[in-house]
């Protein structure tokens, strides 16, 4: 049975649609990356998997809980098992690293004040920042926030892992090792892990399968071989590197000669 | 004339807008002050209502005592150079003191505290807003209404009334010294004399006003973070938006608390 179960979901922005009919299940214990470029829709189908906003039309099946209807209640008890990294780290300013990854934990557990602060140490080894728990988010470099990020996602041990861009705005290295990381997640804890991104090399590296967005609707849905064995013109272009909305040259050509006689006959 | 027609209802459906969303958010907050409260709500809530009774009412302290100072001296010699030439300048000591606690203390703690903490509250929700924070909180299952509003609030509601009580305080006093260099009158008469010319309904109707302008100020200057769209940008807007609303806002029910009392309250 899977563990999300996305069915015939439609997302409007101002009558603009953004996702369009989607449909696609995930089950526990995959690595599922939903793979696209900009604009494709996938950081809105994220936006709908985690529950922030509600669809104009479908549902999202998160652990047998629709969360596109269920009560404010229900949702939150969704959340308590899905950890989430956002593209910006999202990391409290105010707040130190450890305390970043405290707060979840003083929030929903009834533990003892030395024992948060073992597990938040042992949270913060997971994903090599134990030395740096005492400093405050704007102290840390990029690829550190985004560590940091995932640490506090995984405070309350979720079963579900989801992370929007790790490694956008990181250099190759950073994110090569962010790569090794969820890797290492998900061997450790068997954890179902989501990945939004565009970066191809992180794709096939860290992919069970592989959700090819596209103006809205999955274009491809598949293993990492199947992905790559595509013959779907806009996968092969995305694969390939190659554009597909190149400036017209005309046009411009066109508008300019008409400005330029525009002044002319002003003058 | 359509257009005018078609203007005025957007701008009033605007408003109406507003004016709802401000209304679900006090409800809102009401319901989730408890967990503000000390004792019987979550201790991390109330050091965080603690930490903001020292940014809204200590940290203004100086900035209102000054205000309510200047404003208490120039009372007092506006008042002093009218009723001199009637013979009455003991009436300045009722003018300044009546004045102070019924309408000047409040209100002028009311801007004063509007232009420092409202814009805080805007900038600081605003920011959490564009930095993915607010939904952070919202995916670890944590409420912002309660975990940032509701502590705001009730800081609010204890602090500016606090703040109210000492700007009359240091107002009377100014009006006391302006008596004793320009009438020579002793310190301990003056104080007699104000006592006489208050009464308890003048400081009660005072401190309601307090309360009701406490209000004004966390939930608009909340909402406005709230309402963030976008960029960096529109933190800046929303700013400047939560000074000017909160402003006039305080500015009309002050209006409207002084007819209610004018009109109800007999002497």
């Amino acid at each position: 049975m899977p563990i999300i179960s996305i069915r015939d979901l439609v997302v409007e922005y101002d009558g603009r649609r953004v996702l369009d009919g989607l449909n696609l299940d995930i089950e526990p214990g995959e690595t599922m990356v939903l793979l696209g470029g900009s604009g494709s829709g996938k950081s809105t189908l994220l936006r709908q998997i985690i529950g922030l906003e509600r669809p104009k039309s479908g549902s999202v099946i998160v652990k047998g809980a629709d969360i596109t209807r269920c009560s404010p209640a229900e949702l939150k008890k969704v959340h308590h098992s899905i950890g989430v990294a956002f593209q910006s780290a999202a990391l409290f300013n105010s707040l130190s690293i450890a305390e970043n990854i405290a707060l979840p934990l003083r929030e929903h557990t009834r533990l003892a004040p030395s024992i948060i602060d073992l597990m938040v140490w042992m949270k913060l080894a997971v994903v090599g920042l134990a030395d740096f728990g005492k400093l405050l988010p704007q102290e840390l470099s990029g690829g550190m926030k985004k560590r940091g990020a995932v640490a506090r996602a995984l405070a309350l041990d979720p079963e579900i892992l989801v992370l929007d861009e790790p490694s956008a705005g990181l250099d190759p290295i950073v994110a090569a090792e962010l790569d090794e990381l969820i890797l290492l997640l998900k061997e450790a804890f068997q954890m179902t892990v989501i990945v939004v991104t565009h970066e191809m090399p992180s794709a096939f590296r860290i992919a069970d399968r592989i959700a090819m967005l596209h103006k809205g609707k999955f274009i491809s849905v598949g293993t990492k071989d199947e992905i790559r064995a595509s013959q779907d013109l806009h996968v092969r272009h995305f694969l390939d590197r190659i554009p597909e909305e190149l400036a017209d040259a005309t046009a411009i050509a066109a508008h300019f000669e008409k400005y330029l006689h525009t002044q002319e006959t002003h003058q | 004339m359509a257009n005018v027609l078609e203007n005025v209802g957007r701008r009033t459906l605007n408003e109406l807008d507003y004016v709802g969303s401000l209304n679900i958010q006090l409800w809102s907050t009401l319901r989730a002050m408890k967990s503000a409260m000390p004792l019987v709500g979550n201790r991390y809530r109330w050091q965080a209502t603690v930490r903001q009774m020292l940014e809204i009412g200590y940290q203004a302290l100086p900035m209102v005592s000054v205000i309510a100072i200047c404003t208490g001296f120039i009372l007092a010699m506006q008042g002093a150079s009218e009723l001199r030439r009637f013979g009455g300048l003991h009436y300045v000591i009722e003018l300044v003191a009546v004045g102070f606690t019924r309408e000047l203390g409040p209100l002028l703690t009311a801007i004063a505290v509007s232009g420092r903490s409202g814009s805080a509250f805007a900038a600081e929700i605003g920011t959490m807003k564009v930095t993915e924070e607010l939904d952070s909180l919202r995916v670890m299952a944590l409420e912002p209404i309660e975990f940032i509003l509701a502590p705001k609030y009730l800081a609010a509601l204890i602090s500016i009334p606090c703040l109210t009580v000492i700007s009359n305080f240091f107002g009377v006093v100014a009006g006391g010294l302006f008596m004793f260099f320009s009438t020579r009158l002793a310190p301990l008469l003056y104080f007699r004399y104000v006592m006489e010319s208050i009464a308890l309904r003048d400081v009660i109707t005072g401190l309601i006003k307090s309360l009701a302008f406490a209000t004004i100020i966390a939930h608009v200057g909340c909402l406005e973070g709230f309402r963030v769209r976008g960029g960096p940008d529109s933190v800046g807007r929303s700013t400047t938006s939560a000074v000017v609303k909160s402003t006039f806002f305080v500015i009309v029910a002050d209006a409207l608390f002084t007819a209610i009392f004018y009109f109800t309250v007999k002497p």
